[in-house]
């Protein structure tokens, strides 16, 4: 400490000594001046003047690169959270800091503090330069040596500045707490009415709509809110817009902006599912040593918690969260990287080599963890479940002849299914599919085989079941299978639906219900289903349709004719989950449609048992505010058309009079013939048209004679 | 058939006919479908040569009037079916003889006749040109009573047009006014004796490719590339409703005798290779002339509709088509039974 301060005391001298010189170099020529001739100029300063002109602004580049004395301690780290060590183990411990620092360049000096033998817990490293010991400060602070021990580095002159703060110095002020509302207000409505957000105009204009029984109603629309698209977070808390410069949140009841997140030419985004994290990708900057091109925010504080280098997007999400937000993960080449929160380090610090996986997934509802290998060397294809954090092996299943394999966990982690394409040993042609499906939840988790003979084109699991469906053939043959999963037994084939017009399966949210779907290529068609009793409900179309969303209840669907996709009849039509058209909403240049989260039910599964045997009771008062409703809505219009009604009638009435008061000046104009009664066809003319209709089929005779 | 505005028709016989009548005459597209003022003769012009005059009961086809040669592209029959007069791309217009099919006399222009009509008394024809070939467009107006106007092609009247050309015309407010639409979706009136423009309004973003009248002429409805109808007050050229639709609306006609228009078009003609014909929409689509609201659709042309005329006793109404058939449809009985509930 007292060398850094003699340093800086004898630069200030120095400054102060130079600056006079300097003065006097000044003045010189004004003393010339005075006593000089007349015709020059006045240089010299009023008497006056204060010379206020500062070295730097006058030299400030040369000042830059005058020599500074070089200060020893900046080359010094300090590193706290050391382990206490006694004099025999000293040296283990001094390697293992070698090893972890010496990466940062070369360790002069090591300095080992000790009580009584024992080290005091922190070390003082001097690097060869100030710059590795700023690197090393910045890279190795919050390291994590093990369970117990986390480092605190610190540069030892940034000691030295924080232990010398002006007296004068105020910590700053907590920002006052700023109350956005109550962030889940849409869910008090007293109708349950969900809401959901449309992009239209080209994407000029974003709108928030209530779905009613009846007409949605606007909650919120802005123009220009976001630059290309919205995404909800998973449970409906924020409504997050994509613009140039990064993401804003936005929620409450007035739809305020909660926070933003800058990440200049954020392109993807992916919440955690416990809506704690953020994570954004931008392809546009990345610096080697200050990875950007992925950003991990917590969305409450609106920090960034760590960045992250990214090759491709092509996958996203590159980050796959655990159910409650504790574990992201991600695979590289022959690597799968498990990271933890809040640290937001690697899972026990290191990554668990899988040789060539190919995909993962986790479980929506636990900790476990399925990926798969293909073929390598001999050694078969294997789907593996393993338990995080533990990495124990729950289940493996060996697969031969595997060209590609994909994982599809129930919603409820009850059931894995992975979908197995393989090829025969002869041609080496994809000609087996099949699903591997894993019991999770039963004793060392057997697993059913189901075989197709056909090509797999789509699967999904019933959200809340063990029934699942896929779709299997070649257009225009395609099949819709759905099968069950029963307890301790078999896996049923319920029912094959053939010759089905669809490539796409959407299950109602609350299970039972699903729409078989033929998006872009196939027109727009659509069949509900009751898995129940597989019954179709009813068979429809909306033409040329690209998307289909269920709301978050599984009352309504909502298929979509999306302008990114398709340039003309831009609409959007609500149905019911019976397939009952109950909206037409033609918006023009209609973007995207996605119906607000809701976060998951507070009811227990007694209480969704009452409210199942006593749903009589309920049906009747919801019938009953139904009916009210939709009278109210046909009254209001009608009473909508008896007013444009009467207001047109008085109008018409006006130019009625006008024209009965021209009727001489037309009977002018035509000679004098009345031609107002000609193409009238009143009651009162009836005899002289019938008088004429006599001549008429004489000469109708004629033609046909001819 | 000299007596022919005196004879009128039997309704009866067209109730519950529910099954149109397709007219498959012309060679090409439909370009305007016409009924005289009785309703008991159907005019049709086509992009072929042969304007063509047709039973409009039965559909029985009655004669064409030869001699044109290029597309017609308008027609009007006078008050009394006396006269047909028709406008090419043959660069003429063309007065005829209704019931003999002779050629009156051949107005020669420099460059298309896009529009034609006769006034409320029949007495004053005009037609209008295109803008091309260095030709502005213009409008053309001559007194049938003069033959010396006829004869030396020397029309009492020219208006040039300064402002984007003439799509669709008619004339207005008993021989007084012409209204014109325009490429640019204006509506102007010009005054008749003088040639003086007296009014214009722009409601329509796109041109105004038709505009027809209500029955007593005191309001006119106009149909736009925009994809919508509206309809003006004749006189003030006030906007009094919009009819919206996703599609271009070539054709566009009010009822005679309820609060109906029609409304006809589809996918632009040059885009429908690419469609299916549902895609295209080529459906006419009945509104309610005062609520907006559309009620009802008749498929049936697998092309854009390019013209569409009510019969003047309203039972009925002809479309024709860019596929070449002019379609005769009588309401039926369900037709005639809907109400709006008000």
């Amino acid at each position: 400490m007292c060398t850094t301060k003699m340093a800086e005391g004898s630069v200030e001298k120095d400054r102060q000594s130079s600056r006079k010189m300097d003065r006097s170099h000044e003045n010189a020529p004004n003393e010339v001046d005075q006593n000089g001739e007349e015709i020059e100029p006045n240089f010299s300063d009023p008497e006056d003047y204060v010379d206020d002109v500062k070295d730097d602004e006058l030299l400030g580049d040369i000042l830059k690169q005058r020599p500074q004395k070089a200060i020893g301690s900046d080359s010094v780290i300090v590193v706290d959270n050391i382990p206490n060590v006694g004099q025999d183990r000293l040296p283990k411990l001094k390697n293992v800091i070698r090893r972890i620092f010496s990466k940062f360049g070369d360790i002069s000096t090591e300095h080992y503090p000790d009580d009584n033998g024992v080290t005091k817990g922190f070390i003082f490293l001097e690097f060869s330069s100030p710059a590795n010991a700023i690197e090393a400060a910045k890279q190795m602070n919050g390291y994590r040596l093990d369970k117990t021990h986390t480092f605190s580095v610190n540069l030892f002159s940034d000691i030295d500045k924080y232990t010398q703060i002006d007296d004068k110095w105020e910590p700053p002020k907590p920002q006052p707490y700023k109350d956005f509302g109550n962030l889940r207000f849409w869910l008090q409505e007293p109708d349950c009415n969900d809401q959901y957000s449309v992009i239209f105009d080209g994407g000029e204009k974003t709108a928030i709509f209530m779905n009613t029984s009846t007409e949605a109603s606007v909650v919120e629309e802005r123009k220009q809110w976001t630059e290309t698209y919205v995404r909800w977070s998973p449970q409906g808390n924020y409504l997050s817009t994509f613009h140039h410069r990064g993401i804003a949140l936005w929620g409450g009841p007035k739809f305020e902006q909660i926070k933003r997140f800058a990440h200049p030419g954020v392109q993807l985004i992916d919440f955690s599912p416990c809506e704690r994290y953020l994570v954004t990708f931008s392809p546009l900057i990345d610096v080697r040593d200050d990875p950007q091109a992925i950003i991990i925010w917590d969305v409450q504080t609106g920090k960034k918690k760590r960045g992250f280098h990214c090759e491709s997007a092509a996958h996203w999400p590159i980050f796959k969260w655990n159910h409650d937000g504790k574990y992201f993960a991600k695979q590289s080449q022959d690597t799968l990287s498990i990271y933890e929160t809040p640290s937001f380090g690697l899972m026990e610090k290191k990554s668990m080599k899988i040789t060539e996986i190919r995909d993962f997934g986790w479980s929506p509802a636990d900790n476990i963890l399925a990926y798969w290998v293909p073929e390598v060397n001999e050694s078969p294809a294997r789907v593996t479940l393993v338990e995080i954090p533990s990495r124990k092996e729950l289940r493996a299943k060996t697969l031969y002849n595997v060209a590609d394999c994909k994982i599809h966990w129930q919603k409820q982690g009850d059931y894995l299914g992975v979908k197995v394409d393989r090829y025969t040993n002869k041609n080496k042609k994809v000609s087996i599919w099949n699903f591997e499906l894993f019991r999770i939840r039963e004793k060392q988790i057997p697993v059913d085989q189901v075989e197709l003979k056909e090509t797999i084109t789509a699967f999904a699991w019933e959200p809340t079941g063990s029934r699942f469906c896929c779709l299997h053939g070649e257009a225009p043959r395609i099949s819709a299978s759905f099968y069950k999963i029963h307890e301790k037994g078999k896996v049923e084939l319920v029912k094959t639906l053939e010759r089905k017009q669809a490539n796409c399966i959407f299950w109602a949210p609350t299970g039972q219900f699903v729409v078989l779907a033929g998006l872009r290529s196939m027109n727009g068609t659509f069949e509900f289903i009751d898995a129940g009793d597989m019954t179709s409900m009813n068979q429809t179309e909306h033409f040329m349709a690209t998307d289909l969303e269920w709301d978050p209840t599984g009352r309504y669907v909502i298929t979509g004719v999306s302008w990114w996709s398709h340039k003309v009849d831009n609409a959007y039509w609500v149905w019911s989950f019976q397939g009952r058209l109950l909206q037409k909403c033609n918006r023009d240049r209609f973007c995207q449609l996605l119906w607000r989260p809701r976060p998951a039910s507070l009811l227990t599964d007694k209480h969704l048992k009452d409210l199942k045997k006593n749903m009589k009771t309920y049906s009747k008062q919801f019938e009953l505010k139904d009916r009210m409703s939709h009278s109210k809505a046909s009254k209001e219009l009608i009473e909508k058309r008896q007013q444009m009604l009467d207001e047109f009638n008085s109008f018409r009435q006006r130019l009625q009079e006008q024209y009965e008061e021209e009727r001489q000046l037309r009977m002018e104009l035509r000679d004098g013939v009345d031609t107002d009664c000609m193409y009238a066809g009143e009651e009162e003319e009836e005899e002289v048209i019938e008088f004429f209709v006599g001549e008429e089929i004489i000469e109708v005779n004629e033609f046909e004679g001819e | 058939m000299c007596n022919l505005w005196r004879t009128r028709i039997s309704l009866s016989s067209r109730l519950n006919n529910m099954k149109p009548i397709a007219l498959n005459g012309h060679e090409r597209a439909i370009t305007r479908v016409r009924y005289n003022p009785e309703g008991d003769l159907l005019f049709s012009c086509a992009k072929d040569i042969h304007p063509t005059v047709w039973f409009a009961l039965n559909g029985e086809r009655l004669g064409t009037y030869e001699g044109h040669t290029g597309a017609v592209w308008c027609l009007d029959v006078n008050w009394d079916t006396s006269k047909v007069l028709t406008g090419a791309g043959d660069n003429s217009c063309r007065l005829w003889d209704c019931e003999t099919g002779k050629c009156i006399n051949t107005f020669d222009t420099k460059s298309a006749v896009r529009t034609c009509g006769f006034t409320y008394s029949g007495n004053t024809l005009f037609y209008s040109t295109d803008k091309a070939m260095g030709n502005m467009c213009q409008i053309f107006l001559y007194d049938v009573r003069d033959p010396q106007q006829m004869k030396d092609n020397d029309p009492y009247l020219k208006i040039p047009v300064t402002t984007p050309k003439v799509t669709s015309a008619i004339a207005s407010g008993l021989d007084k006014y012409i209204l014109t639409g325009h490429e640019d979706g204006s509506l102007v009136k010009w005054q008749m004796e003088t040639g003086e423009k007296i009014h214009s309004v722009q409601e329509h973003s796109r041109q105004v490719i038709d505009v027809q009248p209500s029955k007593n002429s005191k309001m006119v409805i106009t149909a736009s590339k925009d994809n919508t109808a509206k309809m003006f007050d004749a006189d003030t050229l006030e906007l009094l409703k919009t009819y919206k639709t996703e599609r271009p609306v070539n054709s566009a006609a009010i009822s005679p005798n309820k609060d109906h228009v029609v409304l006809g078009g589809g996918q632009e003609a040059m885009d429908v290779t690419t469609t299916s014909s549902r895609i295209g929409k080529f459906d006419a689509r009945f509104f309610h002339l005062i609520f907006e609201e559309e009620f009802g659709r008749v498929k049936g042309h697998f092309g854009p509709i390019n013209s569409l005329a009510y019969s003047p006793d309203g039972m009925g109404y002809t479309s024709g088509g860019e596929d070449g058939y002019v379609r005769i449809h009588t309401f039926d009985a369900q037709f005639h039974e809907f109400e709006f509930e008000y």
